[in-house]
């Protein structure tokens, strides 16, 4: 009975993870069509900012959902004034951009904090489930991204923002000939985006640490997922998560953590085969 | 209302339109009438903003609109129902129309009033726009696009792939405009026929230039 449970928690901790750190390159490709190949670097940064704050005495969750949002959200303004809005409309363009931005970063952050790994204590300690532990700020994780995920939809779904996101990423010319400054929207998002990546950053930094070069190895697992997801934001992430993250929690917990991450690419290389255009383009096609 | 001067537009180093000039008064229907290929959506496109002017002056209201960003022009009050109707498909009827009354700045309450204006709207207005037929897609798009409260309506082939019956109803909706709202209208179609049943007057376009 343990082991289903931690097995089942272990999944769920896989899937939200996975929709946490992708939820920020999500919301930028599902809208602009712009594939941010600074995310990995924006979810560091994130991290940077929560292991500092918290180093001197910021309590870690004001770091968190504050500082850190609030800092990269800067960040992605900048970028997006600086590069990304001289390119839009260019996919392979800003890939090759902010593929340039994230080396900067990466350089700045090596110069600044060295290139050894940094970390804060995992806080809220652990949970006992038989033979099994598995830490509370983990599950605390799950519960954030469900609330995330339920917000986002709540925003998506009821708000006018909402309204003019989703007639915007389904049209956008002629959404801009009904009135819809696109600059703003594309800006506005931009820098949603690059702040949901901080928040993630900062969130799984307990966890995972902190290094410069940290970025690659989220933004792979990011990329698969938003593109297995397809083109509805919340359902395609949901969806593709679920899937690539239960099966990287099963493997994890069945085989090695190594061995779930080619258990992940190789579900991802799977259904983009059978699915090209991701999930969403076959199944939830009328979800946001 | 709406004026352009010597305009000259095209795709990239393409040459389409060359010296247009023309002008439409206030609560004028006028026709733009041509085969495929003259040029009649590239002279929409380029007075909605979509395509640049390489050259020339377009005014509104008598003021320069050239080089204004396409949301601003349609903020200023250009409609645009763009050829193939260009409904968001996966939102409501109601949610297409609510969308264009935020994007123009307009109250969401517009929304049900152009519902109560096109009465075919009111028992499909929670369905997506993308699986409604042509002739329901065309009456959402020009409805959609009164909910910015426009001043300027203008309409590429309205009646393009829509069947006869409904042709009809889409001709008496604009009559309704254009006697109840005093809309103007500049329309771009192939048939003259329907261009005869609603406009004052009509130019006619050629590879690119207006010929009458």
């Amino acid at each position: 009975m343990d082991y289903v449970a931690i097995i089942l928690l272990q999944t769920a901790i896989s899937i939200a993870n996975l929709v946490l750190i992708s939820a920020g390159l999500a919301v930028i490709f599902g809208m602009m069509r712009v594939i941010n190949f600074a995310h990995g670097e924006f979810l560091m940064l994130g991290g940077y900012t929560a292991v500092i704050a918290t180093q001197h005495g910021v309590p870690l969750l004001v770091s968190c959902f504050i500082l850190a949002p609030v800092l990269v959200g800067l960040v992605g303004l900048v970028v997006e004034y600086l590069v990304i809005r001289h390119l839009y409309g260019r996919l392979l363009d800003t890939m090759l951009a902010s593929w340039g931005v994230s080396l900067i970063l990466i350089g700045l952050v090596t110069v600044a904090f060295g290139n050894s790994v940094s970390g804060i204590s995992t806080p809220f300690g652990s949970l006992s489930i038989g033979r099994f532990s598995i830490g509370f700020y983990e599950l605390f994780l799950v519960a954030v991204t469900l609330v995330m995920v339920i917000a986002g939809y709540l925003v998506m779904r009821y708000s006018r923002v909402g309204l003019i996101a989703r007639a915007t990423m389904q049209d956008r010319d002629m959404a801009a000939s009904l009135g819809v400054n696109q600059r703003a929207v594309y800006r506005a998002t931009f820098v949603t985006g690059a702040a949901l990546s901080g928040l993630a950053g900062a969130l799984i930094a307990p966890i995972a640490g902190v290094v410069p070069t940290i970025g690659a190895s989220y933004l792979a697992k990011c990329f698969i997922t938003v593109i297995s997801g397809g083109p509805a934001i919340i359902a395609g992430t949901l969806s593709a998560s679920g899937l690539l993250g239960g099966v990287g929690g099963i493997m994890t917990f069945l085989a090695t953590p190594v061995l779930a991450e080619v258990a992940l690419l190789a579900a991802a290389v799977v259904l983009l085969r059978v699915l090209p255009q991701g999930i969403t383009s076959k199944f939830f096609r009328r979800s946001q | 209302m709406l004026q352009l001067v010597g305009v000259h537009s095209g795709y990239g180093q393409i040459p389409i339109l060359r010296d247009i000039s023309l002008n439409v008064a206030e609560g004028e229907f006028v026709g733009i009438l041509g085969h495929n290929g003259m040029g009649k959506s590239t002279l929409l496109m380029t007075i909605g903003g979509t395509l640049p002017a390489t050259d020339g002056r377009i005014e509104m209201g008598g003021q320069d609109i050239t080089r204004l960003p396409v949301h601003r022009r349609a903020r200023m009050g250009l409609g645009y129902v763009k050829q193939g109707r260009r409904i968001f498909p996966r939102l409501t009827v109601r949610e297409n129309m609510q969308a264009a009354c935020l994007a123009g700045g307009q109250p969401l309450a517009r929304a049900e009033e152009m519902i109560a204006l096109f009465p075919r709207l009111a028992p499909i207005a929670e369905r997506p726009g993308g699986v409604l037929s042509g002739g329901e897609q065309q009456i959402l798009a020009l409805a959609r696009c009164l909910c910015t409260a426009p001043r300027l309506v203008m309409l590429d082939e309205p009646t393009e792939g829509i069947q006869p019956s409904i042709r009809e109803e889409i001709v008496e909706a604009l009559l309704m405009l254009r006697d109840r709202l005093r809309l103007t209208m500049l329309l771009v179609e192939q048939n003259e026929a329907f261009l005869g049943a609603l406009c004052t007057r009509s130019y006619c376009l050629e590879k690119g230039r207006l010929v009458a």
